[in-house]
């Protein structure tokens, strides 16, 4: 969006008219609504990784073998974290880093990013969970 | 670019500031965020390593049992319950309350302390499960 020199048009001009990006809140919106399902889920991933500490391979095992604490919840909280990290992370971004190809690459590098972190962890705890 | 454009006042930045309880934790909170990306990694590594069979899991309980890898996870459950909380925080503002300086120094104070406090429990009562 580089204003041409030779251009009379102000950048306000340049703009006007064209309406909104159509999908301001919804960036907004969905950190909210991941912050909130992660209070819970937090509480539980941490009540769920104090459990596992120290557990040797049998016992970790053992207690994934319950379908619902901790795989479910721990299916949950990842997929709700990858989510809100990339929210986030993108808010970072936009924040910070103005040179318009970078910040693209960046997006979506952090997009690529957080969908890998996200199916690693869901593929290890179903297969955890159900072999 | 034109003379008039460039001249036009830019809004303040964070240096101008005189350093403050609330502006130290939104820093916090967005540093913390920005550690648990990339703290995410360690959780995946943990259970791909389980999931990959004993001998991956073995070398990833003993990274994590190790000084350095208990010190990391230290940081790591810190970075958490601060976000946690800091989150919250944010959560009871975005209602509305919250919003007057004796209210904003108290939460921003009660997330400082809380994060961790809750570090702290945690980690007494998972040493004391063993």
């Amino acid at each position: 969006m580089a204003n041409d020199p030779g251009s009379l048009r102000t950048a306000l001009g340049r703009v006007r008219f064209l309406g909104s990006a159509k999908s301001g809140t919804h960036h907004a919106w969905h950190m909210r609504v991941t912050s909130v399902a992660l209070v819970p889920l937090t509480i539980l991933f941490v009540w769920i990784v104090a459990s596992l500490a120290g557990q040797d391979y049998n016992a970790v095992r053992g207690m994934f073998a319950d379908r619902f604490m901790p795989a479910t919840v721990m299916i949950l909280f990842i997929a709700t974290s990858a989510y809100h990290m990339m929210l986030g992370m993108q808010t970072i971004i936009e924040d910070y880093v103005h040179d318009e190809p970078i910040k693209t690459w960046s997006i979506m590098g952090n997009l690529l990013f957080s969908i890998l972190v996200g199916f690693a962890g869901l593929f290890a705890v179903l297969k955890l969970s159900l072999t | 670019m034109s003379e008039v454009e460039r001249r036009r006042p830019l809004s303040p930045h964070l240096q101008v500031y005189r350093p403050m309880l609330t502006m130290m934790m939104s820093i916090a909170h967005r540093i913390t965020g920005a550690a648990l990306y990339v703290g995410a990694l360690l959780l995946v590594y943990y259970l791909v390593a389980a999931a990959n069979g004993p001998a991956s899991f073995a070398t990833a309980a003993w990274l994590f049992g190790s000084i350095i890898g208990q010190i990391i996870l230290f940081g790591f459950t810190w970075a958490l319950f601060h976000h946690l909380l800091g989150g919250i925080r944010h959560a009871i503002w975005d209602t509305g309350y919250g919003m007057d300086h004796p209210a904003r120094e108290y939460l921003a104070q009660a997330t400082a302390i809380g994060g961790i406090a809750l570090t702290v429990i945690v980690w007494a009562i998972a040493y004391m499960m063993r």
